[in-house]
């Protein structure tokens, strides 16, 4: 059975004058898979997400969605797509529910059916007891719903989501994490930007990690930490002179695991037993402040790659 | 959810960018309401105020009209432009800079021109709607002169429509609240000086080819003529003026929208 590939960019470029904000990525997606731009700010991830989105069309490169060319086939690519921005733009001098039913209207949609569609939403957003309230004093996490909830009205078949939980607390970003996974079994394909490791690993079937505007590394989140990290990682706090900088300390624990990253505040030991490791540097006479042994993550994926943090 | 959606083809699409703007304004009536004060009380004081300092005035036409009947059919082409120009300028900014609605429709089917198409419809309107009541008040006063008066409103809609087009496009360059000085410094001499208060025949001569060219005269002209029965085929050109400027008005504006908002 071949699968349909409903995304494909072959060299996909965004230039702002000078200044080159995704260059030259090639990505595909195929129906019903959810795919992550994994990356730190200004990595391109949004500047790659309105070329899909068909709403800033590429500087160079190849793109199509659907099959179609977003900048001749602009209306028919937006029609199938939900998108969710990074930045909220609801409509808030109208309320909730109005919002959903204007939204609607632009896609030519039915009254009839948007008011359907209206109170499946407002349960999905979890919105239901506001709907008649103006949006504009909603809380940031409601109106992130809402803009979520919006970008559904249409039943779209690919679903662009820009860091769609960044501003939820914990709790509204499982429930999030579930429904999008609900819409995911439905068929839905997703496509979601984050710089959120955890967000990455429990949504995305696949991924790409963005430095720069540029892939520098691609597949499912577990084979990312297998290729590109150790098992475990061994998290050390060493007592320092005052202007001392845990990169100066590196040598203390040479050899002590595969490789050592050095943050300024710690010190990362990569290691397939992270017990082991703990016990070779106190085998050394060190004494640190504190010691962590954890799973590796894509963060330490990225640490890997490009020798700087996700989130700074 | 399934997947896709129903759609009707992309056919007017502006109309819904004129349904986001009933919804919105359905809690703001109040602010709809002060657009068409002032011509209204501009006719009171100037026109019933002066005119009985002016017993008449000759027209460019030619007849002899009381100057009440004089000035209405300028206010109403006023009020038409103040309407249109309001909409189109202050509220346009706003949803362009500070709201993101144009951001907003971009990303659905809605293109450039259904956001210009649309919001100048809205504004045409609202510029329709104050016209409509304007000649309401002139009726009820008595200044009203002729049958062809019943086209002042309809007429009205192509002031609106010059006047909405090219407030949205200079709108799209407006940096911050600031530059809205400037549609004043615009506003207020055409208000004063498109034979609205004096005919033509009446400004210097060098000063006559000026004011011909600039588009409120026109929408004076047009109503004077229909509004004392002075009608004539040359009222068309003054119809051709405005709408020419309306749809070159929205095609740049349109242009402008696409380069500000997809780049
Ligand atoms: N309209 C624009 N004009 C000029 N530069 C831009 C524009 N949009 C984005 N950029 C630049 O392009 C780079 C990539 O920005 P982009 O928003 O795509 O990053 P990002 O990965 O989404 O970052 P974040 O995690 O902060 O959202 C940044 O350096 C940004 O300053
Ligand atoms: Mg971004």
């Amino acid at each position: 059975m071949s699968e349909r590939v409903l995304l494909q960019a072959r060299g996909l470029t965004k230039t702002f004058g000078d200044f080159t904000a995704v260059d030259g990525i090639d990505v595909e997606v195929t129906q019903g898979e959810s795919f992550g731009f994994l990356g730190p700010n200004g990595a391109g991830k949004s500047s790659t997400m309105k070329m899909v989105a068909a709403t800033s069309p590429p500087s160079g490169g190849d793109l199509r969605i659907f099959g179609l060319d977003p900048v001749t086939d602009g209306a028919a690519v937006r029609a199938r797509l939900g998108n969710c921005p990074q930045q909220d733009n609801l409509d808030e001098e109208i309320t909730v529910e109005e919002n959903l039913h204007v939204y609607g209207r632009y896609f030519g949609l039915p009254r009839t059916v948007i008011r359907e569609r209206t109170d499946e939403l407002l349960d999905f957003a979890q919105l239901t007891e506001r709907r008649k309230d103006k949006v504009e004093p909603l809380s940031g996490g409601m109106k992130r719903r809402l803009t979520i909830a919006r970008s559904l009205i249409n039943n779209p078949e690919i679903l662009l989501l820009d860091e769609p939980t960044t501003g939820l607390d914990p709790q509204a970003r499982h429930v999030l994490w579930d429904r999008l996974f609900r819409l995911k079994r439905q068929g839905v394909t997703l496509i979601i930007t984050t710089h959120y490791m955890d967000e990455a690993e429990q949504l995305c079937d696949r991924l790409v990690v963005m430095d720069h505007g540029r892939i520098v590394a691609e597949g499912s989140p577990r084979s990312l930490i297998e290729q590109h990290s150790t098992r475990e990682v061994l998290e050390l706090r060493l007592p320092l002179d005052e202007h001392a900088d845990h990169s100066d300390v590196v040598h203390l624990v040479d050899g002590v695991g595969s490789y050592v990253e050095a943050l300024p505040d710690r010190l990362l030991v990569y290691t397939d037993h992270g017990d082991g490791a703990l016990e070779a540097v106190h085998a050394r006479g060190l004494q640190p402040l504190t010691s962590i042994v954890r799973r590796s993550t894509l963060e330490d994926v990225f640490l890997r790659l490009t020798g700087r943090t996700l989130v700074d | 959810m399934s997947v896709s959606g129903v759609l009707t083809p992309g056919l007017a699409m502006w109309r819904t960018v004129v349904e986001r703007n009933v919804v919105s304004f359905r809690r703001q009536w109040a602010a709809f309401v002060t657009g068409f004060a002032e011509p209204v009380f501009y006719l009171f004081s100037l026109g019933i105020g002066v005119g009985s300092l002016v017993p008449f005035v000759m027209t460019d036409g030619g007849s002899q009209v009381s100057y009440a009947a004089f000035v209405a059919p300028a206010m109403l082409a006023s009020s038409a432009m103040n309407g249109a120009v309001m909409d189109s300028t202050f509220n346009v900014f706003f949803k362009l800079k500070y709201a993101r609605i144009y951001d907003a429709m971009l990303a659905t089917p809605l293109g450039p021109r259904d956001i210009a198409v649309g919001e100048v419809a809205w504004s045409l309107i609202r510029g329709g709607v104050y016209a409509l009541v304007f000649y309401l008040v002139a009726l009820a006063v008595g200044v009203v002169e002729s049958w062809w008066s019943l086209l002042a409103v309809p007429a009205a809609i192509f002031i609106g429509l010059a006047f909405s087009a090219v407030g949205m496009f200079a709108t799209t360059f407006m940096r911050s609240w600031v530059d809205f000085d400037w549609i004043m410094l615009v506003i207020q001499p055409l208000f004063l000086l498109s034979a609205t208060f004096f005919p033509l025949a009446t400004y210097p001569g060098w000063a006559q080819p000026i004011v011909m060219a600039t588009p409120l005269y026109h929408g004076v002209a047009l109503e004077r003529g229909l509004m004392l029965g002075e009608v004539g085929w040359g009222l068309l050109w003054h119809v051709a003026y405005l709408v020419v400027l309306g749809v070159v008005g929205i095609w740049a504006t349109s242009r402008r929208i696409e380069t500000l908002l997809r780049s």
